[in-house]
């Protein structure tokens, strides 16, 4: 399958991505290769084979919901790029 | 003696005779770095104040007479395990800055056993790469020929390894980042089972994938640092609640009655001639020891880049969206609007790789698609577990390359991403697959590169590969040649 101009475009726009124009047309091609490589699946029938989305076999970790002590909110600000009364700052949300 | 190139245990036993001190130790590894690190590049930073303050401390430990195997030994981490008070940079500029608030597991545990942290090791950004040329700060470069590239993720920690930058180290292997670097550069590599190690604090890139391991001089550290890691961590709920054995036992000489399975597809055609040679050999040594070999099949084997390079980035398309410049990391302050701030901030921020592994990714995700691409992989990946599950019911361990052609040069693949993503093909199904692996050196190629032998075993039988490993080192001389730097 090759991927399109504006799958590439839309794509990153879903992934929260700029790009110019000198990279959609990069992308666009070096996708169109890897996708094409990707097609090499299609050989293989999978019919009624399940899905593996995790190597080892696990059943749930459950553990007692227990109170503990969490990270100093100063800590957990400690690397925002702007902060303010203990809370992250972010550009308006609404125009 | 030049004390940089001990290994652990021999450090350690110095040590433990007070022969030498950590500090001494510590001092001649940062001489070391100041003599050869600028052809090298294998740190991103160093840290020799609290370095030297952590072997002053582990000397007093030792005096005491409280010293473990770790105590006051050298080690280097790569940028990818947050450490406290130390940035952590994943080798990318988006966390170029951040200073982590805690420790990851693996580190934490290499402080309580007093070890000595001397720097964060280069890396290809957020452990995407087969080279290291993908890090923003600076590519590294193999010890032994500085024009080609050291392999990757873990490229700047067996670079160090390797060029006596440090006693040990610690890598970690989504697709084959610890195997592959470690074969191009003549030291030992170990990729434990999936769930072995807990990832607690390690940076997020594929976490079906992801595993810590060691990268030393010899098998006998691989084993001495396995102990220290591997084990459940209730930080991570998917770290196995199993009992660890002591890896060290696993050091004994015999091969009789081991099974060594040879995968056929791992030798078809495209494999480097000079690393068919060394592997062949290796095999007869392997022979020699007691084993006894067996043909086997791994019929999916060439499915394994496909399916990886749609998984890992699917998993890393999801992992890295928590990159938005809001909590941690860089933001590009221009934009006064949330969502241009994170394009910005995110397009500015990440490279070329990761911004290609995310689109891959996000559109293997994609509505549309899902089932054409993330879907088809994850059923093709039970296909090539089923593959190492029917060769482990004939065999105890399998043997192979770890990849396909020596060392090449630096910038030979760096704007071809699919030939990148192929030279990985040795070492992604077992990732896929869970198993453990090591790579060991088995040979030098003509123009004098490592050629590493690749052990795989199935999921928690790590003691096997360290046997086996560790005989055919002990046979042959390879780990104990240096490079001329």
């Amino acid at each position: 399958m090759k991927i399109t101009r504006e799958e590439v475009v839309h794509v990153a726009r879903l992934a929260r991505l700029n790009l110019d124009d000198e990279a959609i047309e990069l992308y666009t091609r070096q996708l169109g290769d890897i996708l094409s490589y990707m097609d090499t699946l299609n050989r293989v029938d999978t019919e009624g084979v399940p899905s593996t989305s995790h190597a080892i076999f696990m059943n749930n970790a459950f553990r007692e919901d227990e109170v503990k002590e969490s990270i100093p909110a100063e800590k957990a600000l400690g690397n925002a790029p702007q902060a303010e009364d203990g809370s992250f700052v972010v550009p308006k949300v609404i125009g | 003696m030049e004390l940089c190139r001990l290994t652990i245990h021999e450090a350690h036993e110095l040590l433990m005779k007070g022969e030498i001190s950590s500090a001494e130790l510590t001092a001649a590894v940062f001489d070391r770095i100041e003599e050869v690190e600028d052809g090298v590049g294998a740190y991103i930073t160093l840290v020799k104040d609290s370095a030297m303050a952590d072997a002053a401390n582990a000397d007093e430990i030792i005096r005491q007479g409280n010293g473990g195997p770790l105590t006051g030994i050298p080690l280097a981490i790569k940028d990818v395990l947050c450490t406290e008070g130390i940035r952590t940079t994943c080798g990318s500029k988006i966390l170029e800055n951040f200073i982590p608030s805690f420790s990851s597991s693996v580190v934490s545990r290499f402080k309580e056993a007093h070890a000595v942290i001397i720097g964060k090791a280069n890396m290809d950004e957020f452990a995407m790469g087969s080279s290291t040329e993908h890090s923003a700060f600076m590519p590294t470069r193999n010890p032994w020929d500085l024009t080609r590239i050291p392999g990757g993720s873990s490229g700047g920690s067996a670079a160090a390894v390797a060029a006596d930058e440090c006693i040990g180290a610690i890598g970690t292997d989504t697709g084959g980042s610890i195997r592959q670097p470690a074969c191009h550069c003549g030291v030992v590599g170990m990729k434990p089972t999936y769930g072995r190690v807990s990832r607690f604090g390690l940076v997020a890139f594929a976490s079906s994938l992801d595993q810590i391991g060691p990268i030393t001089k010899d098998v006998t550290d691989s084993a001495i640092l396995m102990n220290a890691i591997c084990g459940h961590d209730p930080n991570d709920s998917t770290s196995v609640p199993r009992e660890v054995p002591d890896y060290t036992k696993a050091l004994q000489p015999g091969l009789e009655g081991l099974v060594v399975g040879i995968p056929k597809e791992y030798f078809a055609e495209g494999l480097d001639e000079d690393v068919a040679k060394a592997v062949h050999a290796a095999i007869e040594v392997i022979e020699g020891l007691g084993a006894s070999r067996k043909s086997v099949s791994l019929p999916h084997t060439e499915y394994a880049v496909a399916v990886y390079y749609l998984i890992a980035p699917a998993e890393a398309s999801s992992n890295l969206a928590r990159y938005d410049g809001v909590r941690y990391g860089f933001r590009d302050k221009q934009a006064d609007e949330l969502i241009q701030m994170y394009r910005d901030t995110r397009s500015k921020g990440f490279g070329p790789e990761v911004q290609r592994r995310i689109i891959i990714g996000t559109y293997a995700l994609s509505a549309g698609y899902y089932d054409a691409y993330y879907g088809k992989a994850s059923q093709v990946r039970t296909l090539i577990m089923q593959d190492f599950n029917q060769a482990f019911e004939t065999c105890d361990v399998l043997l192979a390359p770890v990849a396909p052609t020596p060392a090449f040069k630096l910038g030979e693949k760096v704007d071809d991403p699919l030939a990148m993503y192929l030279s990985d093909i040795f070492t992604l199904p077992s990732s896929l697959a869970g198993v453990a692996g090591i790579s060991v050196p088995c040979g030098f190629s003509k123009d004098g590169l490592p050629i590493g032998l690749q052990l795989l075993s199935k999921h928690f039988d790590e003691e096997k590969l360290i046997k086996v490993a560790y005989n055919f080192e002990q046979a042959t001389d390879f780990h104990v040649q240096s490079p001329n730097l």
